[in-house]
């Protein structure tokens, strides 16, 4: 399985994020995605999990399931953790696994790989912002997936929990899985590819290698990437 | 199926804890019956004539409350990327959560409604008419409101906009629903004339409710 992209671009709000962006990733590869904020690593990602459109360019899936698309085909970790605060850790998990496809499974495994077998029963809405992150990797555990989209995978996540997510991950590539990671730090794999977006513009301007863009324009879009996850994306967008 | 399934065993669980929607829906719907005898006074006649359509009233009102949110708080939760980029068809998906939302707050007012029509002098013939155009029409109202609700999930704030948006397109179920539940009571028209056009309304609701929600749902990707 050979995910690879050539020339992609990708435009929000009017605005180019980044183009000419091109990579290869093969199956038991890792890809590491890095740029100054604003740069396009998130929008890079959701665009490869199909959830924005590309401005031009080419992205495909040689080796996969014809009939999928690839987001069909991803795991995404976004910097959301798609928890309802009302469920359980193991209901949470359970939601997700058999959304995706997983039935009956026994999820028991996945909850203790991550360190959460122990608050199973336990409100998610009690969790801290690490423990939720980790039950958010249950989920790539719990339901195969070939591709791993992870955005800020480590944020938020301690030391020990850092350590064990490079062993998910290693073990993810073992079985012939491909990773792309949005990072700004290291994730613990030998030998990922790295791919730098924003590279050759202005800290404050993260703009994609060759695409122009005019110093006028804001350089903080709405749906932006942010450090850490919260309701602060989509400006001022808190429940009512 | 098993998606469709999780989605909808998932939301019924979140609207049936604590601070969930359905007991909103339903306690809304018994303050607002309960209330009419105070503001309308002692008439048992009056109150009988007008009984049907208050309660259709209260029960369209009650069943767009927690709308709003159906959507966007997958949306704000990340939930809604997880499920766009699911193997699930999206339209299946938005009926699942509509069925999962009737479930929740249409049908406990419709076993609610003929205690409360009590209150509003509703004899026995009345009752039945009432609760058979309810089953038959709040399904209607949610799928609807589905639209709305995916309308919303962009537009912050959305819950006025739903209203203005979702109300109109319920005008002709609540005018059907009050003339069919009127008709079994009075019988200046036979029950199955409006009750027939009631019904089509909500067969039609029930497949482009799904599909409109999901189209607006994949134009807000952008």
């Amino acid at each position: 399985m050979r995910l690879f992209a050539s020339d992609l671009a990708c435009v929000r709000g009017g605005r180019d994020v980044f183009s000419g962006v091109s990579f290869a990733v093969a199956s038991g590869e890792a890809l590491t995605i890095s740029g100054p904020n604003g740069a396009g690593k998130s929008s890079l990602l959701r665009l490869i999990a199909g959830l924005l459109r590309a401005g031009g360019g080419k992205l495909a899936l040689e080796g996969g399931d014809a009939e999928l698309t690839i987001g069909e085909q991803a795991h995404y970790l976004g910097h959301q953790d798609a928890l309802k605060a009302s469920l359980t850790v193991a209901e949470n998990l359970r939601f997700w696994a058999g959304f995706f496809g997983a039935g009956r499974a026994d999820l028991s495994g996945p909850l203790s790989a991550v360190g959460l077998d122990s608050l199973a029963d336990f409100p998610a809405a009690y969790l801290s912002a690490g423990q939720r992150r980790r039950l958010s990797i249950a989920r790539l555990l719990a339901v195969h997936r070939p591709i791993w989209l992870l955005d800020e995978p480590t944020s938020t996540l301690d030391a020990a929990a850092q350590i064990r997510l490079g062993e998910l991950m290693r073990a993810h590539l073992g079985s012939g899985g491909l990773i792309l990671a949005a990072t700004h730090g290291a994730l613990g794999l030998d030998g990922a590819k790295e791919l730098r977006l924003g590279a050759s513009a202005s800290p404050l301007m993260g703009v994609g290698g060759g695409g122009g863009l005019g110093a006028k324009e804001k350089p903080i879009t709405p749906r932006l990437p942010t450090p850490t996850p919260g309701p602060s994306q989509q400006g001022g967008g808190e429940a009512a | 199926m098993t998606a469709l399934g999780a989605i909808l065993v998932r939301d019924m669980r979140i609207a049936m804890r604590i601070g969930g929607g359905a007991l909103m829906g339903v306690l809304f719907f018994l303050v607002v019956v309960t209330l009419t005898p105070f503001a309308v006074g002692p008439d048992l006649a009056l109150l009988k004539r007008i009984g049907p359509a208050i309660l259709w009233l209260a029960a369209l009102l009650a069943s767009l409350l927690a709308l709003d949110r159906l959507l966007a708080a997958d949306a704000e939760d990340g939930s809604l990327d997880l499920i766009l980029m699911g193997r699930a068809p999206l339209e299946l998906v938005v009926a699942a959560k509509g069925l999962a939302q009737w479930l929740t707050t249409g049908l406990p007012l419709i076993i609610a409604a003929p205690l409360i029509g009590l209150l509003l002098d509703l004899d026995g013939p009345a009752e039945a008419a009432l609760v058979v155009t309810l089953l038959v029409g709040t399904p209607a109202l949610t799928f609807i409101g589905l639209i709305g609700a995916a309308i919303a999930v962009t537009l912050r704030r959305g819950g006025l906009l739903l209203a203005v948006i979702v109300l109109p397109l319920t005008v002709p179920i609540l005018i059907f629903g009050v003339a069919a539940a009127n008709a079994a009571m009075s019988g200046t028209v036979p029950f199955g004339t409006p009750f027939r056009v009631l019904c089509a309304v909500t067969l039609a609701s029930l497949v482009i409710g799904p599909f409109a929600a999901a189209a607006a749902l994949r134009q807000e990707m952008e």
